[in-house]
């Protein structure tokens, strides 16, 4: 579905992501891993349009989206969260979720004015959906409350929440769990692989290696912006490259 | 999000309000600080759009107001364009230009934004000033009187009602506008671009639109008042106009359609009742908004949240 050929960022001498490819199946969860610096988040800042790449290309099922702005990729189905939380704290839990329905929704500024059919009717569906949204996850109580006096676990799970009502086919996920406590890390995790089963495929950079090793169809791992070992959880686990780039920082055992 | 209590009440209280206040005017005096405050009004209600929603600071917006007037004015009384015509090419054109230029300054945040609209803002009053030909230079021109099918706007009565219309009517569309998907878009930019961009929203797009719908509001009542008085000077443009618009936005409360009217209305009317401090007028009138920013920080508006939040917790507790 995705394909990452040879892409390349450089910030002035470092190669932040250095000729990496790399290809993800539909409906598959693929884990980018690797220790801190890695390049990850550089990566999915390329895939999603926040840099240009300097060289390479993406591809989504055939068609080009190399240097595509984030916004437009929403509506070819790509949509994605931040590794540090982009939550509107001055919106309510459920007015997040609506945003995330942006795309669906009549914005015409004279009937928005006038208060017409289509924009009532449109606040209503959307209300529903994001509320059920919210069920899935056991955020429904706090639907009404103002964002930014909510939990980092509860605005974590909120993020992922708000992507999913942008109804995307791919979806990249940047540290989802990091900051959770283990309770909430397997919500997340359940609820990705809900979303899985629902045909939205997923790319996940993660550092917990517990729900890396349970939940990923297929791994890539990434040490200074290049692909150091690829495969199923199992290969990349025995890989040595990956244990030895591994031992150093004492991650593999789950931070 | 709709907002559970009623828009519509509001809007009829407001009514009633603007039909009553005419009783206790004892003058023509009174109608003009009125009719000046609802024009202040409705252009810091665009301006609150832009500022207390999309987060988008403008020093300008006076300047867009002057030059927006001025069109009006050259097409009306220099051109003899019919007057409702003249601002309808004037809203086209500064619609246009302010489009044009939204698109590099809304690149910019914070204080180079505001430095850039001060800049923008600055460069349109000297261009009136200089312009001698079209604009009177800095004596200012007069207006020809305001001609709609026929009937002319002659006494404050009939500007009264025209504002006051106006202005219920914006007010109206403009928590409609607020309360809808557009509303929660725009709250949203302020909050976080990164978010809005990140579900789809075309950022740039969005503020462009805003900036256009507050500099057409702006040339509206700025070219309502020019007719009203029957004079327009460059004065009108000016870089202290321009922060007198966002003074009024900031003290009604940013984020807040009544916290605009308010604002605009306290800011006009308090210089006239503090004309018996004589030569200590300006610093009374310093001193009373800085004390309203230490003591509200969000604004008069905040004044009305706190009481209606009271009133909820009662009616939640009993
Ligand atoms: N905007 C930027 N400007 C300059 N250097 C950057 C920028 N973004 C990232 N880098 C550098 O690129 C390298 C890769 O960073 P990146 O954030 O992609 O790592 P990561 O794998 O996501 O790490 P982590 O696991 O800590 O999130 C780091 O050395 C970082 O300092
Ligand atoms: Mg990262």
């Amino acid at each position: 579905m995705l394909q990452v050929s040879s892409v390349t960022k450089q910030f002035g001498g470092l190669k932040a992501v250095d000729e990496l490819s790399f290809n993800v199946k539909k409906g598959t969860i693929h884990s980018i891993i690797g220790p801190n610096g890695a390049g990850k988040t550089t990566l999915v800042n390329m895939i999603t349009g926040v840099y240009k790449v300097d060289s390479g290309t993406v591809f989504l099922d055939g068609g080009d989206i190399t240097n595509l702005a984030t916004n437009k990729l929403v509506h070819r189905g790509i949509c994605r969260t931040f590794q540090h939380l982009e939550i509107c704290g001055n919106l309510t839990v459920i007015e997040n979720v609506m945003l995330g329905f942006d795309k669906y929704m009549d914005k015409n500024i004279l009937r928005s004015c006038f208060r017409a059919k289509s924009i009532l009717e449109d606040e209503k569906r959307y209300l529903k959906r994001g509320m059920h949204l919210l069920d899935l996850i056991g955020l429904a109580d706090f639907a009404n409350k103002e964002a930014k006096n909510l939990s980092y676990g509860i605005l974590k799970k909120l993020e992922i929440i708000r992507a999913l009502a942008t109804t995307p086919e791919l979806m990249l996920l940047d540290e989802p769990v990091a900051g959770l406590n283990p309770k909430e890390t397997e919500e997340v995790s359940e609820l990705i692989q809900t979303v899985v089963a629902d045909e939205v495929t997923v790319l996940l950079v993660e550092h917990d290696m517990k729900m890396i090793m349970k939940i990923s169809d297929h791994i890539t791992v990434m040490n200074f912006g290049k692909k150091l070992a690829e495969g199923t959880p199992k290969d990349v686990v025995n890989n040595e490259e990956v244990i030895k780039a591994y031992l150093g920082s004492g991650a593999l055992s789950g931070r | 999000m709709l907002k559970k209590y009623n828009i519509n009440a509001q809007i009829i209280f407001l009514t009633v309000v603007l039909m009553i206040i005419p009783f206790f005017f004892e003058n023509d005096f009174y109608y003009e600080i009125a009719i000046l405050s609802m024009l202040n009004a409705l252009i810091v209600i665009g301006l609150n759009l832009l500022m207390g929603y999309a987060g988008q600071v403008s020093l300008g917006h006076g300047a867009f107001a002057g030059l927006g007037a001025y069109i009006s004015v050259v097409l009306s009384t220099t051109y003899g364009l019919n007057p409702l015509l003249s601002i309808f090419i004037s809203v086209t054109i500064m619609a246009l230009l302010s489009f044009l230029i939204s698109k590099p300054i809304l690149k910019l945040k914070g204080h180079y934004l505001a430095m850039a609209t001060l800049g923008i803002g600055i460069i349109i009053s000297i261009v009136l000033e200089v312009e001698e030909e079209f604009t009177g230079g800095s004596d200012g021109m007069s207006v020809d009187s305001f001609v709609v099918f026929g009937y002319e706007f002659s006494d404050s009565t009939a500007w009264y009602v025209l504002c006051a219309v106006l202005l219920v009517f914006t007010i109206w569309a403009f928590e409609n506008l607020i309360n809808s998907p557009f509303g929660r878009l725009l709250r949203s930019i302020h909050d976080s671009e990164k978010a809005a961009n990140s579900v789809g929203i075309d950022v740039s797009y969005y503020k462009s639109i805003v900036f256009v719908i507050s500099v057409v509001i702006a040339t509206i009542a700025g070219s309502l008042y020019a007719f009203f008085s029957g004079f327009i000077s460059p004065q009108e443009a000016s870089f202290s106009h321009s922060i007198e618009l966002v003074v009024m936005v900031v003290l009604g409360g940013l984020g807040r359609v009544y916290g605009a009217l308010f604002g605009a209305v306290i800011l006009t009317v308090l210089p006239q009742l503090l004309t018996s401090f004589e030569d200590y007028e300006t610093l009374v009138f310093g001193c009373i908004i800085i004390a309203v920013m230490i003591f509200m920080p969000k604004g008069i508006a905040s004044l009305f949240d706190n009481i209606l939040k009271k009133k909820e917790q009662n009616s939640a507790s009993s």
